[in-house]
């Protein structure tokens, strides 16, 4: 063989080796719990989503290693585990999110991955993950399609998905305007925004057939101009704008209709809109429709996991209150954290009476290991736990899905500040679909409780 | 017909790969296929650079391998490696051999933007196709292999090897290509055109014929990235993906059908590390090895092994 | 009529802030022939340092007007401090590389400057609204603008005009045109290449700057931002003909128009029409719109 062929092979051989040799040994005796997380750390999602789920997971870990939890988290860790977390950038799409959660589970390997925003990700993640036999927590992608397609056994999601968002935001808004009549929106072009306008226009169709929809804008992805949209929307002369923007989109959006007074005779609905109420105060006009993805952030009643949420939150963000991603990522982390103690004390339970047994040492000790991924996910499915925002109930998707209720409001501007008022909630059944039938074809049916 | 000692050492590699396939950690196989998959489409970008041109929306092609795969699964339920490959590949050499009509006459950076321009189109056209999921695209489950069903650590070893065996084989006819004449045309186009055609060959025809071989190479490598990851979407064909493609070609050098898989594998490792170790500053890792690659390395990582080449 | 107005104002405003962002980059591609990526990164920068210095401003209580001096200082600042230290730090000892070599090494510094940017200003989003409302308001036909965006195609008349008037009635603008024509032969005449170079760098990090400065007021800054605006830079060039400042302007106001013609009437094309437009224009003009004939050399 020539030279060139040599080094060829030499070197293919030197990189294999040296990128395959370091694989880590397999811890024998767990002493942490180590979870991926993973999160939007560049890119346009970084700033309102993607680094506050970072410092409320950061935040969170520390207090609940330290036993700081509130009732009934105050257990050290997961099951006494402390927690260590891996971090990694959600950013790049499906394709470069399923090598890096790959390389989590196969080279880090975590005992289980907690993140993902992107609906786009969590669909690509899901398949990955029961393939890798991986517990994953889901914790803020919208999509329903996630466990509406697929069922799934290590993959969980303890958000409820977006369709409750169109839905609530339809009955909040013919609740308090019954009257309007010419309806249309403002939503980005990709699935999310897509989606997002898709239910609510199906929602408004089913309860008003009468009403007259005139097709969103639809601006791509971080446009920033939004000049020919904003006279679009004005020639349109609308009652109703409704808007799934979010991030720099919506607050670019915002800083140039406000003062061009688009909002003067149509009434807006920001489906997303709550995180950013204390950055544009005077920018979001008095009367504006106001949801928060779930009962989040401000609409979320007081109690003690909210408070320890918050304080430990501000502590975190330089005294920011905890945003919808923030609240998502809690109820992550507190649902695997209950599943996990739970199926310890399930174990532990059933291994008393095994005490007399002959090997009683070795029994106990195995009752009182840790609970391994299978324990745990026998004990999430159809989970009931406290969330910061209220109970999660792991009902739809087999178990797997979490529903709780939404709320809406109507924004004030009271001394400088953008309150809520006329808050309503809804319950999760009111505005989820039931187990088996899709989003689109429950609201077409005229929402029917059952299949 | 005997074969040189290039083709020889690529069908040894991959004999060796797939014989250890079993027992590299699942990390490494999943290293390996996802730079494999890109050393794939990277070797036509590699014949597309010999040629002298670059392509700036070569993930349209790879995108269309992609997603033909996965419209068989999706649509007509033959979820069938083999063919999911076919099917990639043909559809971006049907695509190709029409837009190449029309860009085999462009060259430098008009052919780079008219390439982004087309690859750009796509991406919107997916993004308005609800059916296929926009911009969050759809899972793909390839359940089968040349008709014998495969699951669970078989499917996976079945991809691996099917990967490995299709980048060997396409390195190996880019690499008999390159050294037929037709092949050697490719350097002389890069040099001057209007010489190769004094000689009474035709510079758009070859270049015709290239685009397409390289479209070729990308459909397969997306067909087969599609198995391997089991998801596609439309930023497989938006403008980084594409390049992503140039990066690793560059990185690559042009010296050897082996080069486009050692940089792929090269990149990927530095990106996966980068994103686990830096998180918050992969990008800037990733733009500091180009600058020094491209500054001290002008051939390519390739350029490492020729100058230790007798004289 | 009125509807015909509006969307012909809308088209304008859009057309002028793609017109401020290209021409520099055209005006680099001319001289130097590098397609700058790292121009979306100088557009970021602008953006950003605009928000820094106007919020220093009026957190000291000083006049709101004073913001617009703000902006354009953070423009000048950008390009006259990152400018030079791109083109003599890295860009000039890589000038006898490849064309397409150039737009990686760009690529490679956008990378670098973008996660720099997010060390220096955060990931969270930075709002400057103050100097968008300042001027008020005004009319046309029936629908209700800011007198902000009538600043934005003042600026891009004044820019062009200036750079059209530097190019053909001074010496150091014929100059230039000879390196734009014929690099070596200039060289070889004497005239100054290698500061030509420098000078004109800098003048096109200066506009990416203007054109971040000045949209920052717009929009809600934050990283990535320059990624959005690159590709549409490189579409407007791309469909007036690289190199060409006249193609800058048509190829934006074609850009414009298109884009304003869909958000009114088609919605759910405006996603790809900029690239339709480039992709036809591309067919039809295979060098773009102003293209002179190129000396093919054997």
């Amino acid at each position: 063989m020539s030279r060139i062929t040599h080094a060829a092979v030499a070197a293919l051989a030197t990189v294999v080796v040296s990128v395959l040799a370091p694989a880590p040994a397999q811890a024998v005796q767990k002493t942490t719990f180590r979870i991926g997380f993973v999160t939007f750390l560049s890119g346009p999602a970084a700033g309102p989503f993607g680094v506050p789920a970072k410092l409320a997971a950061e935040a969170i870990v520390e207090s609940l290693n330290a036993g700081k939890g509130p009732a009934p988290y105050q257990v050290k860790g997961i099951g006494s585990l402390p927690i260590e977390l891996v971090v990694v950038d959600e950013a790049g799409g499906g394709t470069k999110q399923v090598s890096e959660f790959r390389s989590l589970v196969e080279r880090q390997n975590v005992d289980a991955v907690i993140g993902y925003i992107g609906s786009g990700d969590c669909l690509a993640i899901a398949p990955v993950a029961e393939e890798l036999k991986m517990l994953t927590v889901l914790v803020d992608c919208g999509t329903p399609r996630v466990f509406e397609e697929a069922s799934y056994k290590y993959v969980f999601r303890t958000r409820a998905h977006a369709t409750m968002d169109a839905v609530a935001a339809t009955l909040y808004l013919l609740d308090n305007r019954p009257a309007v009549k010419r309806i249309t929106g403002i939503n980005q072009n990709y699935a999310y925004g897509q989606d997002s306008w898709n239910d609510f226009e199906a929602t408004i169709k089913t309860i008003r057939p009468d009403a007259e929809i005139i097709s969103s804008q639809m601006p791509k992805f971080g446009a920033g101009q939004y000049g020919a949209e904003i006279s679009a929307l004005l020639s349109a002369n609308p009652d109703v704008i409704h808007s799934s923007l979010w991030g720099g989109d919506l607050e670019a959006f915002m800083l140039q209709a406000q003062p061009r007074d688009l909002f003067k005779r149509a009434q807006l609905i920001l489906v997303a809109g709550e995180p950013y109420l204390h950055r544009l105060p005077g920018k979001i006009p008095d009367g504006t429709i106001i949801g928060a993805r779930g009962a989040n952030g401000a609409f979320a009643p007081d109690s003690p996991i909210k408070r320890w949420l918050t304080e430990l939150y501000k502590g975190k963000s330089g005294g920011l209150d905890p945003n919808y991603p923030a609240y998502s990522v809690a109820n992550a982390f507190l649902g695997l954290k209950t599943a996990f103690e739970k199926a310890q004390r399930t174990k532990i339970g059933s291994a008393i009476p095994m005490g007399a047994a002959k090997n009683v040492k070795e029994e106990m000790e195995k009752a009182y290991a840790p609970a391994n991924t299978e324990e745990a996910i026998a004990s999430f499915e159809n989970l009931v736990f406290d969330g910061p925002a209220g109970k999660v109930r792991m009902a739809l998707g087999k178990g797997h899905q979490a529903v709780q209720g939404t709320a809406y409001g109507t924004t004030r501007l009271e001394n400088g500040v953008i309150k809520l008022g006329n808050i309503k909630y809804y319950d999760a059944d009111r505005v989820t679909p039931p187990e088996g039938v899709s989003s689109l074809d429950w609201i077409k049916s005229g929402f029917r409780k059952t299949k | 017909m005997k074969l040189d000692r290039t083709s020889v050492a690529l069908l040894a590699v991959g004999a060796v790969l797939i014989a250890v396939g079993p027992v590299l950690p699942k990390w490494g196989v999943s290293l390996l296929n996802v730079s494999l998959c890109y050393g794939i489409v990277v070797l036509g970008m590699m014949l597309m650079m010999r040629t002298g041109l670059v392509s700036f929306g070569h993930g349209l092609y790879y995108c269309i391998g992609a997603y033909a795969g996965g419209l068989l699964d999706h649509y007509l339920k033959l979820p069938d490696m083999l063919l999911m490959v076919a099917g990639g590949a043909l559809s971006a050499a049907v695509v190709a051999t029409i837009l190449g009509f029309l860009l085999a006459k462009y060259r430098d950076i008009f052919f780079a933007m008219l390439s982004l321009a087309f690859s750009m189109i796509l991406y919107g056209l997916l993004t308005k196709s609800a059916s296929l999921g926009s911009t969050d695209g759809f899972n793909v489950a390839a359940k089968s292999i040349a008709g014998v069903a495969v699951n669970g650590e078989g499917r996976q070893f079945a991809a691996y090897a099917l990967t490995v065996a299709l980048a060997a084989v396409c390195a190996l006819l880019l690499n008999l290509y390159l050294r037929s004449h037709r092949g050697r045309l490719a350097e002389a186009i890069r040099d001057n055109e209007l010489r190769v055609e004094y000689m009474g060959a035709s510079v758009r025809n070859i270049v015709h014929l290239h685009y397409i071989m390289a479209a070729t190479f990308a459909g397969i490598g997306g067909a087969m990235m599609s198995i391997n990851i089991g998801h596609i979407d439309p930023e497989m064909t938006y403008w980084p993906q594409s390049g992503e493609f140039v990066f690793i070609g560059i990185l690559s050098g042009t010296g050897s059908v082996f080069a486009p898989m050692l940089g792929a594998l090269l990149f990927e490792t530095i990106r996966s590390f980068a994103y686990e170790y830096s998180p918050n500053t992969w990008q800037m890792v990733l733009g500091i090895t180009m600058l020094i690659v491209i500054v001290f390395l002008p051939g390519g990582l390739w350029s490492l092994f020729r100058q230790r080449r007798a004289p | 009529m009125n509807q015909l107005l509006v969307v012909v104002f809308d088209a304008l405003t859009y057309s002028a802030w793609l017109f401020i962002i290209a021409v520099g980059l055209t005006l680099i591609y001319g001289v130097m022939k590098i397609l700058n990526i790292a121009h979306g990164s100088l557009y970021a920068l602008g953006a950003f340092s605009a928000v820094s210095l106007s919020s220093w401003w009026l957190a000291h209580g000083y006049p709101p007007m004073g913001t617009y001096a703000m902006l354009a200082l953070a423009a000048l600042l950008v390009g006259l401090i990152a400018g030079p230290l791109i083109e003599r730090g890295l860009l000039q000892f890589l000038y006898e590389k490849d064309e397409v070599v150039l737009v990686l090494v760009t690529y490679a510094l956008f990378l670098i400057l973008e996660d720099l940017m997010k060390l220096v200003w955060g990931v969270d989003p930075l709002l400057l609204y103050e100097p968008y409302q300042l001027l008020g308001s005004i009319e046309i036909g029936g629908i209700g603008y800011q007198s902000f965006d009538l600043v934005l195609i003042a600026v891009a008349v004044l820019v062009g005009i200036g750079l059209a008037w530097v190019l053909n009635r001074t010496r150091s603008g014929k100059l230039l045109k000879a390196v734009i024509h014929d690099r070596e032969m200039s060289a070889a005449l004497g005239i100054n290449v290698k500061f030509t170079y420098f000078l004109t760098f800098t003048v096109g990090a200066i506009l990416a700057a203007v054109g971040g400065a000045l949209t920052a007021p717009k929009i809600s800054v934050v990283t990535g931002i320059g990624a959005e605006v690159i590709v549409l830079a490189f579409a407007v060039v791309v469909i007036g003909g690289l190199g060409s400042m006249g193609g800058a302007a048509l190829g934006a106001i074609i850009v414009g128009l298109v884009r304003t013609i869909a958000v009114h009437y088609l919605p759910e094309v405006e996603v790809f029409s900029i690239y339709f437009v480039m992709a036809v224009v591309l067919i039809v003009r295979p060098k773009g719109l102003f293209s002179g004939a190129e000396v093919r050399r054997i």
